[in-house]
């Protein structure tokens, strides 16, 4: 029982954190970053779900695979998508517009 | 909110909020942290229903590993989907194919001049291989312990990136082989998913006898697309970190 | 018999488009895709019908079920098909073969093709999953996939702005799946499956539930962009390649409401009080009334119409209140939804051919810049054309499928004696009318024509978005067909969902 409140506990705070710093950070690597908090802080939650006692309950497990590779992917489009910006602001150094 | 955007090395500490209400907005996480803990305590866990039915039919499943179970036969829609979402990142991401005879180039060349350094060398022709067999064994052991395919795509991919890093190996992602290999999970999946529908009248549904089989196919397939679309990514967003830097030297 | 047959083409909604996006991704070339779409949309168009037909065979009491790999739920996942989510799938297979057939011509260029055809294929692919979803969790992915291609569609365009607004959009996004996601892990926690039907008939107030109520709101919210979380939309809207934005307003914030909708009335509704009800509602009338002010202020003919979305989306939230309202009598409920059930399909078509317009219009004159459109009526008549028709749906002028909505949604706000909502949607047609009037107006000003740009849009493409127009028109001659075609549809566990009956 202890236990499982410190994985929950440790979880909320992880995605309490996650949230803070989603908003707050203005550089997106470290939005990036935050939101990946985030996600940990849910597989967290989920990890202490899956736990009784002797018996492992396989769905969350499942569940929190599924979500790494999801996190995977939207972190790899968000990185992706900030890169294709900075070759675009690189070709037009000094342009007022940008 | 989500509007000033930085990404330049000299804005990491610049916030989008105002220090009050950095403040502000802290208080009120924390506030909600606390009661989002609170209503956690207060309210029990359910039984493991879920755990006790998979054991139940785990036998039906073709698999002997619980969570592998889960994945590739109660619920491998969700993992069908998963693929799909690693496939739009991998299609975003994909350059575009090259005007110049494309199709016949191979999708991993060792073309380039660079000769490598022979410890580099040695080390390589033991790591690499040495990789695939790792993933190929997390592959199998995924029926039967803690493994299965997104672990051993992520194990191979670590073998392309270990190949690609150490410069004289080059990926072509724009090459049909490259398109191929990418989409073989997906693919193989809903043509499994569409044949099972065949075979028991239901979508998904895999006959007890070939359910084994079946899944081993659908996750090798899976294993192949996942470290290649892994791969892609690795190479080509770091393609985009050193363009730049090419450019203005 | 027939209706049987037809359930089991339900998997298909999903294995259609992914089928598709698969072959168009291997083969990359142009050619193959534009083939292989035109095939598969109508394949998707033909089951749609399929499942229409059959779900108004069925008058069963419960929405129809389909469990993938035989196992049923909780263990394994089920598919739902209920009234609503028929006529979801539906307006999307109709959308997607007008847009298909829009975007062969749009997306000439080959490079640009093989990056469209399989991301449009994967986004329809979780569009109709999250329609047809009945598993918590499965939604979550879903919404991961018309997220991540939303966002992989609208960088096609390739320009700062899109990539920008692309990589809000995609950061928002991922803000909202995971308090989706952690609001799902909290209800697994506590009633132990992921099944929504089950997780409706096990919810029960409390400080866990209403955690978990306001997580996965909060989530679907940002998705939907109702007003304070509304900022993302319109430079996303507005930068994307024009079938992207239309299926974008159309589509993609409809989906993420079609599940708000069934979070708040089905699966948590015991968990739901009148307050937050309300709460919703309010934030759904300051967004129409914001949203027109807006669009009326802005200076890009594209980011008003994107503006207009989210006053337009205003208007679907008028539906919490109005439910929270009926709690006595059921058919006040099913008035209020089928109303809105209505305006989703008005919008759908009216924005999608706005939207279609606004991009020729774009592609004509090198711009969107309203003030400098002087006479471009005369230049592209079937454009300007369109995006009046469009407008009068869009304002709620009788003939149209928007008045019929309005009337709709109207009717039930006074039935219910809501008269500030009344006021409310009175108010957004007329500032609807000012600022559709102010674009006609510019239009239609007599100075010299416009110099175009080297690019002129066929005139064939503008006749897919006049086409667009005038089915919302038609909508409207056909109120009572399409009504009736909403009664039938087979009576869902929702209460007021059974308005489908």
């Amino acid at each position: 029982m202890t236990q499982d409140l410190l994985y929950n506990a440790t979880g909320i705070a992880l995605f309490g954190i996650g949230v803070f710093g989603a908003i707050v950070a203005a550089h997106i690597i470290r939005k990036l970053i935050a939101l990946n908090i985030m996600g940990i802080g849910v597989f967290m939650v989920l990890l202490a779900t899956a736990r009784h006692g002797e018996i492992t309950d396989p769905v969350p497990h499942a569940m929190v695979l599924t979500g790494i590779v999801v996190a995977v992917a939207g972190t790899a489009l968000c990185l992706w998508l900030t890169l294709r910006i900075r070759l675009l602001d690189d070709v037009n150094e000094g342009d007022p517009q940008r | 909110m989500f509007t000033k955007l930085e990404f330049r090395k000299r804005e990491a500490n610049r916030r989008e909020l105002p220090p009050f209400a950095v403040y502000a907005l802290g208080f009120v996480v924390i506030v909600l942290s606390v009661a989002l803990m609170f209503s956690v305590v207060v309210s029990g866990k359910a039984a493991p229903k879920l755990a006790g039915l998979a054991a139940e039919k785990l036998e039906a499943s073709g698999v002997e590993n619980p969570v592998t179970a889960v994945l590739l036969n109660f619920r491998s829609y969700d993992t069908l989907l998963e693929i799909a979402v690693l496939l739009i990142v991998a299609i975003a991401v994909l350059p575009a194919r090259s005007s110049n005879a494309a199709g016949v180039a191979h999708f991993c060349s060792a073309d380039k001049q660079d000769v490598l350094n022979p410890v580099l060398a040695a080390l390589l022709r033991w790591l690499v291989p040495l990789a695939i067999l790792v993933g190929g064994y997390l592959l199998w052991t995924g029926a039967y312990s803690p493994g299965g395919a997104f672990q051993a795509g992520a194990v191979i991919a670590g073998a392309g990136v270990a190949l690609s890093l150490a410069g004289r190996h080059e990926f072509l992602w724009h090459t049909t082989a490259a398109r191929i290999v990418i989409n073989l999970g997906l693919f193989v999946f809903i043509a499994v998913a569409l044949s099972n529908a065949l075979l028991t009248g239901t979508t998904l549904q895999y006959p007890v006898d070939y359910a084994g089989m079946l899944i081993l196919v659908v996750e090798i397939a899976a294993t192949v697309s996942i470290a290649a679309i892994l791969l892609l990514l690795f190479t080509e967003l770091k393609a985009m970190v050193d363009a730049p830097r090419e450019g203005r030297q | 018999m027939i209706s049987s047959l037809a359930l089991s083409l339900l998997p298909l909604t999903v294995g259609l488009p992914l089928l598709a996006a698969t072959v168009c991704a291997m083969t990359s070339a142009r050619r193959w895709c534009v083939g292989t779409s035109v095939v598969f949309s109508l394949l998707q168009l033909i089951t749609a019908i399929m499942l229409l037909l059959a779900i108004q065979d069925i008058d069963a009491d419960e929405p129809l079920r389909y469990s993938l790999g035989g196992w049923g739920a909780p263990l394994g996942i089920d598919l739902v098909l209920n009234g609503l989510s028929t006529i979801m799938l539906l307006i999307t297979a109709v959308l997607v073969v007008i847009l298909s057939i829009y975007s062969i011509g749009y997306f000439a260029d080959n490079a640009k093709a093989a990056r469209f055809w399989p991301l449009w294929w994967l986004l329809v692919a979780g569009l109709n999953a999250a329609f047809v979803a009945g598993d918590a969790f499965n939604i979550y992915v879903a919404l991961e996939m018309i997220g991540l291609g939303a966002v992989a569609l609208i960088a096609i365009a390739g320009t700062r702005t899109a990539l920008m607004s692309a990589l809000r959009y995609a950061l928002v996004g991922l803000l909202g799946s995971l308090c989706y996601l952690f609001g799902v892990a909290l209800l697994y926690r506590v009633y132990g499956t992921l099944d929504l039907v089950q997780l409706a008939a096990a919810t029960q107030a409390g400080p866990i539930t209403w955690a978990s109520l306001a997580l996965v709101s909060v989530g679907l919210l940002l998705k939907t962009a109702l007003l304070p979380l509304h900022f993302w939309l319109p430079p996303a809207h507005a930068s994307a390649p024009p079938p992207v934005s239309a299926v974008l307003s159309a589509l993609v914030v409809k989906a993420s409401f079609y599940l708000l909708i069934r979070f708040w009335l089905e699966v948590l509704a015991p968990a739901t009080t009148d307050f937050a009800m309300n709460l919703l509602g309010l934030l759904g009338a300051v967004a129409i009334l914001w949203g027109c002010i807006a669009a009326f202020r802005t200076q890009r003919l594209k980011l008003l119409v994107a503006y207009s979305t989210v006053a337009q989306l205003g208007y679907l939230f008028l539906l919490f209140p109005l439910v929270a309202a009926s709690d006595s009598s059921p058919n006040l409920s099913n008035m209020a939804v089928t109303a809105v059930v209505y305006f989703i399909i008005a919008h759908a078509l009216a924005k999608a051919a706005m939207f279609l317009s606004a991009g020729d219009i774009q592609l004509f004159n090198g711009h969107d810049t309203i003030d400098k459109l002087q006479g471009v009526a005369r230049a592209q008549p079937i454009a300007v054309l369109t995006f009046a028709i469009a407008g009068v749906s869009l304002i709620g002028l009788p003939p149209s499928g928007g008045f019929i909505a309005k009337w709709l949604l109207l009717n039930a706000a006074i039935d219910s004696g809501h008269w500030v909502w009344v006021i409310v949607m009175l108010a957004g047609g007329l500032l609807a009318a000012v600022y559709i009037g102010r674009v006609l107006n510019v239009a239609f000003s007599q100075t010299t024509a416009p110099t175009p740009t080297t690019t002129r849009p066929r005139t064939s493409m503008s006749c897919i978005g006049l086409s667009l127009a005038l089915m919302a028109v038609l909508l409207g001659f056909n109120a009572e067909w399409i009504l009736q075609l909403a009664n039938g549809t087979g009576e869902s566990s929702v209460p007021g969902m059974g308005a489908l009956k």
